[in-house]
């Protein structure tokens, strides 16, 4: 294969502490390598330019059955917009783009590695499916666990090495990546038309507490050494006054280290925080964003991501099936609900975010409260909750606000109910910008050390993925003007998947090959498990257990992460 | 205002999409120009001079310019489609999707409309001397936000699901109209000369239907409350008056509960 060498370039590389140094990048072989090891390197100038790692997204909902749903049941998102084709497929849809939409416009931001947040298990062979054919970003998929009959069984009586035992045989069963938690307890008991109310009150007919889950989560996480923490979706999504539970959630992990050989430190992930930080009642809802980024901040055992609002129209979709219906009752548009057997369930509603709505207002300021107050970027993390807070190719937008208090003044003077946000939330008051260093730490660094394979992605050191995005942004002199950093951010100089130019000035120019990543976990044999297992299958499933693996020829070109928790 | 003149003048195997038969896309051309716009037939892109004759000449924007279709255009469609202003004429039956997501202007049809005619319409007006099918004026698939304005006026008879999640604008039938009228709807108003079939305001919220004639099968979220003369259309006379639909939720506006409102000829 071919070699090149990126030179001239401002390097921004969080993993390696290289700071925005004019240091050059070898390529050999689909590999970051020394400079010594080219002989005859083709050489891209990156002058004026800022290099990254390829981008790592930590939490997106971009492949499966309520993706594909969302697909379904929004044609009008298609008609007159976003359709063409520059790749060698079609692309159409704007908050569910296609498949082959989704891999160009990851790639054409710089991104290289996605990280599917909620995997039906169930429905893992349509998860692989939709993976196979979304072109270029390597994807890993987090099977839900949260309100999973097994688990929540196991876990309430505290058989954690059972627990683990199933979690191990659910993750090669379903090719996962890692354990996925949305709304404990509140999943299973929407299958009820009930939910959980906060994390102490028991699961209706489980007689476990979403607390329960979540501790027994994290020991089960800890005792297999997973490269991944545990990736939560806490309870009571979008309520006002759920800031209490989100910290009660986050104290849940106060006690825990992290035990694994992938370099992760924390033991909790909580996702679209965004969503959980609301204070007040009804629609005089207010940011507690202080009040919990002050907890994140001084625990180093935890990470969050944003799930930034981007004021767009977009479709919401979640396992959290009682929000989905609750939120079908505030916009009254259409709902696709669904419930997953012995596993989980799923909503899908569109919504539309309105910088003339006093509540989406305060919801964006809430969002980039998070990434602002933030004292380690490593720990914090840029997302859309995609497509939940808005669609991920907002991304360059929501790294704009951050990094410039003149473009977020502009968006808050566009607010109808400017006053009135301003009240309620903190954000007028920080006058912080985030650099490019810390953009790198919240959207690649960062987030690969969490997800645990910062030994492949998200970094320049010599071995790794030679994954890389340069962007037409001079570090030493920023454009005043923040559109441009936007713009930049949104259509790359140039992306390389394993060493092959895959977008140059924004568009796609070559396809290389996409991996799914899997974690394969040994476990000594559990003969109890085993027997839950058949014995599940026999009585409540409506399929056989032999039906039930993901087969073979569905897993497209495996990146196996082994885990040995057998000795 | 200046005229083009388009005369079809052989019948396409399959079926032509002219979205771009408007004059909007004609302003300004030269007869040459136009004759090279591009149509299509199935996946091929076919220069529009193939299958029509083009005379006369375009005005310099769109408010300046007519555009007459002639010949047997059973087999065109979309004539019109996202039109902003100026004027068609069609002098025979039309194909589906005539005036869809119209903007203004106006178009008149000489003959009889097939399905999706006026759909997703904002503005102008569109007039049909014939019957017209199913889907006028409606939202398009998946659209929750339908008709906004403008007016549209059927001389014939209706096929099903007209006016599906109507928001605003008014939509004319001079004869009959099968089931399914302003579902979902959100305001607008529809008048129905002739009878109506049934499923008349099923979860419509706001807005208003008349029927001059019966309804066949009226639904039961539907409550009379008076009996009313009112002017419509020209016409006056007694309507009974009904509210609903009583199983669709019911926002408020200045405290008063929001129904939608079907009257009926008494």
């Amino acid at each position: 294969m071919s070699e090149i060498i990126i030179k001239n370039g401002f390097v921004f590389d969080p993993l390696q502490g290289i700071r925005g140094d004019k240091v050059d990048i070898a390529i050999k072989d689909g590999k970051i390598v020394e400079t010594t090891a080219l002989t005859n390197p083709k050489t891209i100038d990156a002058a004026g330019m800022t290099v990254m790692a390829g981008g790592v997204d930590i939490h997106s909902h971009v492949v499966g059955p309520k993706v594909n749903t969302g697909r379904l049941f929004r044609p009008e998102e298609k008609l007159f917009q976003n359709i063409k084709k520059t790749g060698s497929r079609m692309e159409m849809g704007t908050s569910i783009p296609s498949v082959y939409k989704t891999g160009y416009d990851y790639a054409r931001m710089g991104y290289s590695y996605v990280n599917e947040a909620a995997m039906p298990p169930l429905h893992s062979p349509h998860v692989h499916e939709e993976i196979r054919d979304t072109p270029i970003i390597d994807i890993s998929a987090m099977p839900v666990f949260g309100n999973n009959w097994f688990s929540l069984e196991y876990l309430k009586n505290n058989e954690i090495e059972n627990n683990a035992a199933y979690t191990a045989w659910l993750l090669r069963a379903t090719r996962g990546f890692g354990i996925k938690i949305v709304n404990p307890g509140g999943s299973e008991a929407w299958g009820w038309g009930l939910n959980c109310a906060n994390i102490h009150e028991p699961v209706p007919y489980f007689d476990v507490t979403p607390a329960q889950i979540i501790t027994g989560s994290i020991e089960t996480n800890e005792y297999l050494g997973l490269p991944h923490s545990i990736h939560i979706h806490p309870n009571n999504l979008g309520n006002p006054g759920n800031y209490v539970d989100t910290l009660e959630t986050l104290k849940l992990a106060e006690g825990y280290t992290a035990k694994n050989a992938f370099g992760r430190t924390q033991v909790m992930h909580l996702t679209h925080l965004q969503f959980h930080a609301y204070g007040g009642e009804g629609f005089n809802f207010e940011s507690k964003v202080p009040e919990i980024m002050d907890y994140v901040n001084s625990h180093d055992n935890i990470t969050v991501d944003i799930g930034q609002v981007t004021l767009d129209e977009t479709t919401t979709m979640t396992a959290d099936g009682p929000f989905e219906h609750h939120l079908r009752a505030v916009n009254n548009l259409k709902w696709a609900n669904v419930d997953v057997e012995l596993e989980t369930a799923a909503g899908v509603v569109p919504f539309v975010y309105s910088a003339n709505n006093k509540a989406n207002a305060v919801q964006w300021a809430i969002g980039l409260e998070i990434g602002l107050l933030a004292k380690d970027p490593m720990r914090t993390y840029i997302t859309t909750d995609h497509p939940n807070a808005g669609p991920f190719t907002r991304y360059p937008r929501v790294i704009k606000w951050l990094m410039s208090q003149a473009a977020r003044e502009a968006q808050m003077d566009a607010f109808k109910h400017r006053d009135k946000v301003i009240d309620v939330t903190n954000i007028a008051g920080i006058d912080r910008e985030l650099t490019l260093y810390e953009i790198a730490q919240m959207t690649r660094a960062g987030t690969a050390k969490a997800l645990g394979i910062a030994d492949m992605y998200g970094g320049l050191a010599p071995g790794m993925d030679a994954d890389v995005a340069i962007y037409n942004l001079n570090a030493e002199s920023m454009p005043s003007d923040a559109e441009e950093i936007e713009k930049a951010f949104s259509r790359c100089a140039y992306m390389l998947k394993d060493g092959i130019v895959a977008v140059k000035d924004g568009e796609i120019v070559a396809e290389p090959a996409k991996r799914t990543i899997w974690v394969d976990v040994k476990v000594p044999e559990n003969a109890q498990v085993n027997r839950d297992i058949y014995e599940h299958f026999l009585k409540h499933y409506s399929l056989k257990l032999e039906n039930y693996s993901l087969f073979e020829e569905h897993l497209h070109n495996p990146r196996v992460i082994e885990v040995n928790a057998a000795e | 205002m200046k005229t083009v003149t388009l005369t079809l003048n052989k019948q396409p195997e399959l079926y032509l999409e002219c979205n771009d038969i408007t004059p909007d896309a004609f302003a300004g051309k030269t007869p040459a120009e136009i004759a090279a716009i591009e149509i299509w037939e199935g996946k091929q892109k076919i220069p529009l001079g193939d299958f029509f004759t083009v005379e006369g000449s375009a005005g310099a924007t769109p408010a300046e310019t007519k555009i007459v279709v002639a010949g047997d255009c059973t087999r065109v469609k979309r004539i019109g489609q996202q039109m902003t202003d100026g004027e068609i004429v069609i002098e025979s039956d039309v194909d589906m999707y005539i005036g869809g997501w119209m903007k203004g202007g106006t178009i008149h049809v000489k003959g009889n409309a097939d399905s999706f005619c006026g759909i997703g319409m904002e503005g102008g007006e569109l007039i049909i001397d014939g019957d017209a099918g199913h889907h006028v004026g409606a939202a398009p698939r998946g659209e929750w936000r339908g008709m906004k304005g403008g007016v549209i006026r059927i001389g014939g008879n209706v096929g099903n699901d007209t006016a599906t999640f109507i928001n605003g604008g008014t939509i004319v039938i001079g004869g009959d109209a099968d089931i399914h009228i302003s579902t979902h709807g959100e305001g607008g108003t529809v008048i129905v000369k002739g009878n109506a079939k049934g499923r008349v305001g099923g979860q419509m919220v706001k807005g208003e239907i008349y029927v001059f004639g019966t309804i066949e099968n009226p639904l039961p979220g539907f409550k009379k409350i008076e009996t009313v003369e009112r002017d419509v259309e020209g016409v006056q006379a007694q309507f009974d008056h009904f509210i609903g639909d009583l199983g669709e939720r019911h926002p408020k506006s200045k405290g008063q509960p929001v129904y939608a409102h079907l009257y009926v000829k008494a």
